[in-house]
């Protein structure tokens, strides 16, 4: 059995609303805050961070991976997962709207291959990602990642 | 080959490239080094590497580099890296 991403997630919201990227980003970080996988800084962090490199975080069409490099505001790492109920334009040419944001927190560069191969593995999965698109509460999208993380 | 998947940050993106990126090269059958790299550190590793992946935003930043420079629009997108590498190892 795969490494459950359930388990890594810290927080899970669905159905929320963001006004624009950074509320999206925020929504992402205060999830990692609530989990205790970093403080409100790092927030801060990973918003810079697109601001400093552009909206290359949003990596699939629809999925944004906010994140920003490790640091004192990384406390023990995780995820957290923000679905919106309204898409966000986060500026990139291919990929906007954004649907998904994914919190990552990393202690350093190496503590979280093993999480980042079964994130990979879920975001890269279509049959997957349409079942998790329509979880409108966090525990449908828990069971969706514990029956992956089952079957794969 | 060496090839190196860039991100502003060296943990995230570059990683989910990396990983995509070594499915790809293994069904190729291609005989590849993958490393994941933040900008800064890209900079330098891409003067040695054949081939850099990433994506639109960052390819502007990294500027000029001796290696070929892939830029990849859906990072879990199979079909686009393989066709992106065949071409690009050709």
């Amino acid at each position: 059995m795969a490494l459950n991403l359930a388990e890594a997630i810290s927080s899970i919201e669905t159905q929320a609303v963001a006004a624009d990227w950074r509320a999206a980003i925020r929504l992402a970080g205060a999830g990692l805050v609530a989990g205790g996988a970093a403080t409100d800084a790092y927030t801060a962090e990973m918003i810079a961070a697109v601001e400093q490199h552009g909206p290359y975080i949003v990596i699939a069409p629809g999925i944004a991976l906010a994140h920003s490099r490790p640091s004192p505001a990384v406390l023990t790492g995780g995820l957290s997962w923000v679905s919106l109920a309204t898409p966000v334009e986060f500026g990139n040419a291919a990929n906007d709207p954004v649907t998904l944001v994914i919190g990552l927190a990393a202690k350093d560069h190496d503590a979280h291959l093993k999480v980042m191969q079964a994130l990979a593995g879920v975001l890269s999965d279509s049959a997957a990602m349409k079942r998790l698109a329509v979880a409108a509460t966090a525990d449908e999208v828990r069971a969706v990642l514990g029956d992956l993380a089952a079957a794969a | 080959m060496k090839i190196v998947a860039v991100c502003g940050m060296g943990i995230g993106t570059s990683v989910l490239l990396k990983m995509t990126a070594e499915k790809v090269l293994a069904n190729l059958g291609i005989d590849a080094d993958v490393e994941s790299a933040d900008m800064g550190v890209a900079r330098g590793a891409a003067q040695t590497a054949e081939i850099v992946l990433t994506s639109e935003e960052l390819a502007e930043e990294l500027g000029d580099v001796p290696a070929q420079v892939i830029v990849i629009k859906n990072f879990f997108d199979l079909e686009e890296i393989t066709e992106k590498l065949t071409a690009a190892v050709e």
